[in-house]
């Protein structure tokens, strides 16, 4: 009986120890640093710090600064990042750029004869997907359900309800991006939670469609012009409206600049102004310029580091004889210069009397033989990471330069376009479009008048003005020179003399491997 | 006490009437010791029956023994291991009776998972080598052991680094992106093999000199009770034991080496590399130097080591020991590597209750220090240019960016005055005295401005408990609870005027902390039955099992700048302060970060072996395992194996075959799986991941640390291998030849596989998931010749030869042909080049380059590549897969010849098939590397750019993709023993060896055999030339 008695105890002592030891199988991360997404908003500042990994997409790779545990995978962590890829995919198949390495696929956005399988443009779609993901989930976990269930109340309720709505900002702005670079993509909203399955695809009219009712949905949710600097507020918002409504003929086959031109008027009356310093929008300490611009992606040397963004920029077209110094660095990468048809646009090379003219032209050559090599086509010296009072940055590795992705010289020249297309006041178009010329001669002597301003003026005018802040690209294809033969510059399809290109390449192809890996999607025209 | 007297008396007692006995009837006692015939070591419980009765008796713990014959009894001694012997003996006489090794017994008990078994009634593919058979010289990595000794074991290590570690394949990989190292399982713990920071090799902490047994369980009917660790094989390593009754015994082994480098990279001397720069870049020939410095010869060194191990052996009374002692320290081929380690090991192997309880205690402790060297000198010291020398001794002057503002004064500081450490170094042309942010650094300053040390300690223990049920012998149970634990911390330091980390403005200079501790718990309990049925004429041997392992893990680290001027503080690790020229010290806080984590691992396992008419066995195993690293919903696994064996030589109609000493037939499936994915421990949880410092975002005036959503696939679990095994051991002539001919077909399902998810479903791009297979199939031959087995000539010859054939039968959910794979195989030189791909229909990592066109003079033609798909036009289409890192063909040889007191061993292996990417060329054979205009500095290039006289570099040509077939001698070595010397109590050896004697390879680079098939900045390894001694008392 005894016997059985400690049978029995031997197995219920077997069987206890055995459970208890499965039960260890439920593990939880032990790291403080991770957390699990039933637990990250018991604590409220994640709130905050969830929507500046949004905003962080547009500036870092990863978690780990400048690489390092990176956000998407298949790419080199520092091309991979957003404001790098959007840099080439606007800057490098215009006249404005070309690069001389060879990393990978590189050369075709110049020679525009990029392929499906291409890492430069998989990685800049999957970028602005992994922004969009990330903006749906954090819309998904500030639902108003989501917000009661936690009990968030009072002034993190109102600040919360503004997170969301910048949130819904930020994605709209890859939507944007989306519709400009590959017109037909995939379409996920909020409602579309993390798992398998295959997206539907959304026409480029479609898309223009929800991406104007988005932002006009959230323009009094946001915080109100110049609240919190690196902010999207409702001026962000205005600007980016603009701009779809600018280019609505070529997103949606809509003529839509008296939109456009609303939303200009929206930003001037809110006071934005230009600033009086044309080069220190470009400078270490251009956050201090927010007298003129509306929306920027933030970078320091310290706190926020990568191998893209503006360090990509400011490094990349440091090379020859120019003295690494001179940026804020410590040297230079050697890669990017312009060609001598942009250099045309100005009135002499050497910044006079159009002081925004930044060349270096000491050792280079104005035209380019070789394009693998530094020295031929004319440097630009337009981006620093150096302070306006001429010392350096935080870092000589990585700069402070903010990114301006909207601002007022860019809203003078929309609302003057919309103008010359009857859809504004052309004499008060002149008037902005004086106030952007006064600046750059830093007299009147550049001044223009109504019967001077026309589309091809103003298009020259945006190069000027706006060369290597990512416009180019857009700005082409909308006047209709991207590809046909009405202009071409030098190497243009891969010719010392350029040529005309399909009209294929107006879109960028969808990356082959997310046609494989869902079956919705339909390949672009051409491709 | 008072009960052992009575009981001592009672035996008196017994004794004494039994003494009378014999006198009545003639009979009388006979006394005898019994010993080993080899090393006359006493024996005791060795059975001693009177033939043709019951009677007997067994040795006492001296060997002795005692017991009462008749005249011309013949007595039979047996014991385990060893010959039975008969003597015939009289009464009231004394005999010493010696026991032979039986030889081929010892080697028949082979070591298999959770138990031992008789190499006779294996049913796997399992392949034993015991120490008499390792290889020699300074092997400080226990792999380096059985190198070439196995068919389808493939170990490469990683280079020429002293403990670097090795590649081991079992079969092939079974795997893409998850691991693919075998498990290893040490005196029956499981340990982790997953790195431990500081570290050279995990296996470093196994002392190679105590090692007794190194077997590889290669198909899944021997390693499915493993589960879902088993899928790469599992290697299970014994150390050495005492035994019973031996007398104390001490050996000494000692090893004195020197290492020298074999080859070098052909590269440009400084004449050539002047006349070039001066001819291809005459605008700036004036950077040229006036030195001529071979920078290689500046690193590498021909390196001394040495390594003295220490042993004990014997049983003090019923408790037989082994304690061990080892030092070993060896200096690396490049200058500033260096590499000590300690080991303690010590093992307890008592059994009590007439062997009903058997316990076994193991203790090892290593204790590893390493100093790295900056292994960034190997490329530097291929691509720095020869003119220049290695120190300078010039002081740059401080220098001031620019005036940027234009107010007529210089703005920063943004130099200082130095003279970087002495050391020459690239300063920007264009006046100003600032180092060259790119490009290569002096090699020499890269070793010696470079501080890197490492400190490891591990401790694996365990306590195994076997105990034999006293009313019921047939059923054991086995506990066996075990310990591995390590702790290590290293230190990087470079100081802030190394130039290649200035930085005056934020400090420069680089000071790294790390530390790390690991943890790994076991509790492993079976219950083992084991009952002949004579009746029926069969055996059962029944055992069913529980284990629960935990492993834990914490890194922590600290980074930041470091000066000549900064103190650690040593209270708070992490804090630190600078004195700058002039200023009040400034204090940098810097968080160390700590990441800890876990996983666990319950399994129940069981096994069945069955064995009819001793010639058909029968085993059937399963396991079902639990893991935490996957979802409650697909954490379970069940990993189930059959395995059938004949001994056809058993059967009767087989009698008549003399020449044929094993024939037996082994068939065998299993599943295995794999939970080693690489992705941490919580892959399938959503969670949020916190930015470091540098990741921060900017709101208003404060920078936030961000947290990050992570992708996650919720369904991820261990991939599943199934194998097939068909296997032939076989033995002619008395075994003076026998191997084993085995044919595999492994499958793996459920691939992990890292794939690209549609855009816009998971928080990334690239989601970790199941969703491939990859088919390994193969064939494996291994044969040993005993040419000569007398006892003054002997001569053995194993030879074995393996073929692997490896192919992705598919990697993406949906079956897309268009689909064209994951790209890998990463090589240097642009920014995110890869030359490898893995797609469906072809071996993993296969090679995927362009097809070079040559010219009429046989040199390929720039930037020329056959236009494969036609369509006029040289695209990313054009590219096809060419060839495989992957051998198809690994062969190894090895010979052990015996005279007299000579001894002379040689092992060699060979691979066919196995293909290089030549990176060094590809990078380095490009006149445009002569002049950099990123620095600008100049570079050199090697001697192979006349071969392709490429201007600028064609990384993705199949050119550099290379046959690198090899042979190796690995191994070859000389000794002679000296018997009896002082007195006869000692015995000495002394040997000669020589490692990596030779390689000889059609391949250019400096070493055909480069794990991952990428050939970059590669450590050499050197040929190392071995003084041996070895000292028994």
């Amino acid at each position: 009986m005894k016997k059985i008695f400690n049978i029995l105890l031997l197995a219920a002592g077997l069987f206890v120890l055995i459970t208890s030891c499965v039960k260890d199988l439920d593990t939880i991360p032990l790291d403080k640093d991770v957390v699990t997404a039933a637990t990250v908003f018991e604590d409220p500042a994640a709130y905050k710090e969830v929507l500046a990994k949004l905003y962080a997409g547009l500036a870092v790779s990863g978690q780990d600064g400048p690489s390092g545990n990176p956000d998407i995978s298949g790419i080199d962590e520092g091309f991979g990042q957003y404001l790098r890829g959007w840099w080439y995919h606007q800057e490098l198949p215009t006249d404005e750029a070309v690069i001389g390495w060879n990393d990978q696929t590189i050369k075709d956005f110049h020679n525009i004869s990029w392929g499906t399988s291409d890492v430069f443009i998989s990685a800049m779609y999957y970028r602005i997907f992994y922004q969009i993901s990330a903006c749906n989930e954090y819309i998904r976990e500030t639902s108003d359900s989501k917000l009661d269930e936690r009990g968030v109340t009072g002034q993190l309720r109102t600040d919360v309800e503004h997170y969301r709505a910048e949130a819904r900002f930020l994605r709209a702005l890859s939507y944007w991006h989306a519709m400009d670079l590959f017109g037909n993509v995939p379409f996920v909203t909020e409602n579309d939670a993390v798992g398998a399955f295959f997206p539907q695809r959304i026409e480029r009219k479609d898309l223009f469609k929800y991406v104007v009712d988005e932002l006009q949905a959230i323009e009094d949710k946001l915080l109100p012009p110049r609240s919190e600097y690196a902010r999207a507020d409702q001026a962000a918002a205005w600007a980016l409206l603009a701009k779809v409504f600018l280019n609505a003929q070529v997103y949606a086959g809509e003529n839509r600049y008296a939109d456009c031109a609303a939303y200009c008027n929206k930003i001037i009356t809110a006071g934005f102004t230009l600033h009086p310093a044309y080069r220190n929008l470009f400078l270490a300490d251009n956050e201090q310029c927010t007298d003129e611009v509306i929306f920027a992606v933030a970078f320091d040397g310290d706190a926020t580091r990568t191998w893209g963004g503006t360090n990509f920029i400011i490094h990349a077209a440091i090379g020859g004889s120019m003295i690494p110094a001179d940026f804020g660095f410590g040297g230079g990468w050697g890669g990017t210069r312009t060609t001598s048809a942009f250099v045309n646009k100005f009135p002499s090379e050497t910044g006079s009397p159009d002081k925004r003219g930044m060349f270096y032209t000491d050792g280079q050559n104005k035209e380019i033989v070789n394009i693998g090599e530094f020295t031929d086509g004319y440097a630009i010296t337009k981006w620093r990471n150096v302070k306006s009072n001429g010392s350096g940055g935080k870092s000589l590795d990585f700069p402070d330069t903010d990114f301006p992705m909207f601002r007022m010289a860019d809203i003078y020249l929309m609302y003057a376009e919309a103008a010359v297309n009857n859809a504004a006041d052309i004499n008060q178009a002149v008037v902005y479009v004086n106030e952007i010329r006064k600046r750059a001669y830093g007299n009147l002597s550049g001044n223009i008048n109504a019967g001077q301003l026309t589309m091809d003026f103003i298009l020259d005018e945006r190069a000027r003005e706006l060369y290597w802040e990512c416009h180019r690209r857009t700005d082409l294809i909308r006047h209709g020179k991207f590809t046909s033969s009405d202009y071409l510059w030098p190497w243009k399809g891969n010719v010392a003399e350029g040529k005309a290109m399909d009209n294929k390449y107006n879109l960028f192809p969808i990356p082959a491997s997310d046609v494989t890996a869902n079956p919705n999607l339909k390949q672009n025209d051409g491709y | 006490m008072v009960d052992f007297y009575k009981f001592k008396k009672a035996l008196l007692l017994v004794a004494l009437f039994l003494a009378v006995l014999p006198a009545i009837a003639q009979r009388g006692d006979i006394t005898g010791t019994v010993r080993d015939a080899d090393d006359r070591a006493t024996i005791p419980g060795v059975s001693i029956v009177v033939k043709g009765t019951l009677l007997g008796t067994t040795t006492d713990i001296n060997g002795n023994f005692r017991i009462a014959v008749d005249p011309n009894t013949t007595l039979i001694f047996s014991f385990v291991g060893y010959a039975t012997s008969e003597v015939v003996v009289q009464p009231n006489t004394s005999i010493v009776v010696d026991l032979k090794i039986e030889a081929t017994a010892l080697e028949e008990f082979i070591v298999i998972g959770y138990g031992v078994q008789k190499k006779s009634d294996a049913t796997g593919s399992v392949v034993a080598i015991d120490s008499k058979s390792f290889n020699q010289g300074q092997i400080i990595n226990p792999a380096g052991l059985v190198s070439g000794k196995i068919a389808g074991v493939q170990i490469t290590d990683g280079g020429g680094a002293p403990g670097e570690g090795a590649t081991i394949r079992i079969r092939g990989g079974s795997s893409l992106s998850a691991s693919n190292d075998p498990l290893y399982v040490i005196d029956g713990v499981p340990i982790d093999n997953e790195g431990i920071s500081g570290s050279r090799s995990p296996l470093n902490s196994i002392n190679p000199a105590d090692i007794e047994t190194f077997t590889v369980l290669k198909d899944a009917s021997a390693t499915a009770i493993y589960g879902s660790r088993a899928s790469n094989g599992v290697i299970i390593i014994t150390t050495k034991k005492g035994k019973t009754g031996t007398p104390l015994k001490l050996e000494y082994n000692g090893n004195f080496s020197l290492a020298s480098p074999v080859k070098t990279i052909d590269v440009l001397g400084a004449d050539e590399f002047s006349r070039l720069v001066k001819e291809r870049y005459p605008g700036y020939a004036d950077m040229l130097g006036t030195s001529s410095t071979d920078w290689q010869n500046e690193i590498y060194q021909n390196a001394f080591g040495m390594d003295h191990v220490l042993g004990i052996t014997g049983a003090y009374k019923m408790l037989p020991y082994r304690l061990s002692v080892g030092y070993s320290n060896q200096d690396g081929i490049l200058k500033t590597d260096n590499t000590a380690r300690t080991t303690i090991n010590a093992a307890l192997n008592p059994a009590f209750f007439n062997d009903h309880l058997k316990v076994n205690v193991n203790f090892k402790y290593a204790n590893e220090q390493n100093q790295f060297a900056d292994r960034g000198a190997i490329g530097a010291s291929v691509q720095y240019d020869p003119t220049k020398p290695i120190t300078s001794g010039t002081t740059y002057n401080p220098y001031y960016m620019n005036d940027v503002n234009d107010d007529g004064i210089s703005d920063t500081i943004l130099m200082p005055a130095t003279d970087f450490g002495g050391y020459w170094a690239w300063i920007q042309s264009n006046g100003t005295d600032v180092p060259v942010e790119q490009g290569s650094s002096n090699p020499v300053a890269l070793l010696n401005l470079r501080e890197d040390n490492s400190n490891v300690n591990r401790i694996i223990g365990n306590v195994q408990l076997d105990y034999k049920f006293h009313f019921l012998p047939e059923l054991r149970a086995n506990l066996n609870l075990g310990l591995d634990q390590s702790k290590s911390s290293g230190e990087v330091k470079v100081p802030d005027y190394a130039p290649w980390v200035y930085d005056p403005l934020n400090g420069g200079g680089i000071y790294n902390y790390y530390e790390q501790e690991k943890k790994n718990e076991l509790l492993d309990f079976y219950l083992n039955y084991n009952k002949d049925l004579t009746s029926i004429e069969s055996n059962i041997d029944v055992m069913a099992g529980y284990s629960w392992q935990h492993f834990w893990r914490a890194d922590s680290s600290l980074n930041g700048n470091y000066s000549r001027d900064f103190t650690i503080d040593p209270v708070r690790p992490g804090v630190y302060q600078k004195n700058f020229i002039g200023e009040p010290k400034r204090t940098y806080n810097i968080t160390p970060n700590y990441v800890p984590t876990e996983s666990y691992l319950v399994s129940f396992f069981g096994r069945l072996n069955y064995t009819f008419k001793e010639r058909y066995l029968l085993t059937l195993t399963l396991r079902n395992d639990g893991t935490s690293r996957f979802s409650p919903d697909t954490r379970w696994g069940l990993f189930p194996s059959a395995a059938f064996a004949w001994r056809i030589l058993d059967e009767s109609f087989m009698k008549d075959v003399n020449v044929l000493s094993q024939f037996k037939l082994r068939l065998g499936w299993g599943v295995t799986g794999q939970q080693n994915i690489n992705q941490g421990d919580y892959p399938y949880l959503p969670r949020y991941t916190r930015s470091n410092q540098n990741a921060r975002y900017q709101l208003g005036n404060l920078f936030y640390y961000t947290m990050r959503p992570a992708g996650y696939d919720y369904n991820i679990k261990w991939e599943e291998t199934t194998t097939l095994n068909l296997g032939l051991d076989f033995g002619f002539a008395q075994d003076r030849f026998y191997g084993s001919i085995d044919i595999y077909n492994r499958k793996t399902e459920d691939l992990i596989n890292f794939i690209p998810v549609p855009a816009g479903t998971n928080l990334s791009n690239f989601i970790l998931t199941n969703v491939g297979n990859l088919e390994n199939k193969g064939f494996e031959f291994m044969l040993t010749s005993r040419i000569f087995n007398t006892s003054e000539l002997f001569w053995e010859v194993g030879f074995n030869a393996t073929y692997n054939q490896n192919e992705i039968t598919k990697l993406t959910a949906s079956d897309d042909p268009d689909y064209l794979g994951v790209e890998t195989g990463g090589i240097s030189g642009g920014v995110g080049n890869f030359v490898q791909m893995n797609s469906v229909g072809r071996p993993a990592n296969s090679f995927f380059v362009f097809e070079q066109v040559y010219g009429t003079d046989g040199k390929p033609i720039q930037g020329l590549y056959v236009d494969r798909n036609g369509d006029g036009e040289i695209t990313n289409a054009d590219r096809y897969h060419y060839k495989k890192p992957a051998a198809d063909f690994y062969f190894g040889i090895s010979s052990a010849l015996n005279y007299k007191q000579w001894d002379f061993t040689f092992s060699g292996r060979a691979n066919f098939g196995n293909y290089v990417y030549n990176n060094v060329e590809s990078e380095n054979a490009v006149y445009e590397r002569l002049y950099r205009p990123e620095g600008p500095y100049l570079g050199n290039i090697v001697s192979a750019v006349a071969n392709t006289d490429f201007i600028n570099p064609q990384y993705l040509s199949d050119y550099y993709i290379q046959d690198a077939s090899f042979f190796r001698m690995d191994n070859i070595s000389l000794s002679y023993s000296f018997p009896d010397i002082i007195n006869g109590k000692a015995d000495l050896r002394i040997t000669g060896t020589v490692m990596n004697a030779f390689v000889i390879t059609q391949y250019d680079g400096v070493d055909p055999e480069i794990s991952g098939g990428i050939d970059n900045r590669f450590y050499p390894r050197p040929r190392t030339y071995v003084l041996g001694l070895n000292l028994q008392f």
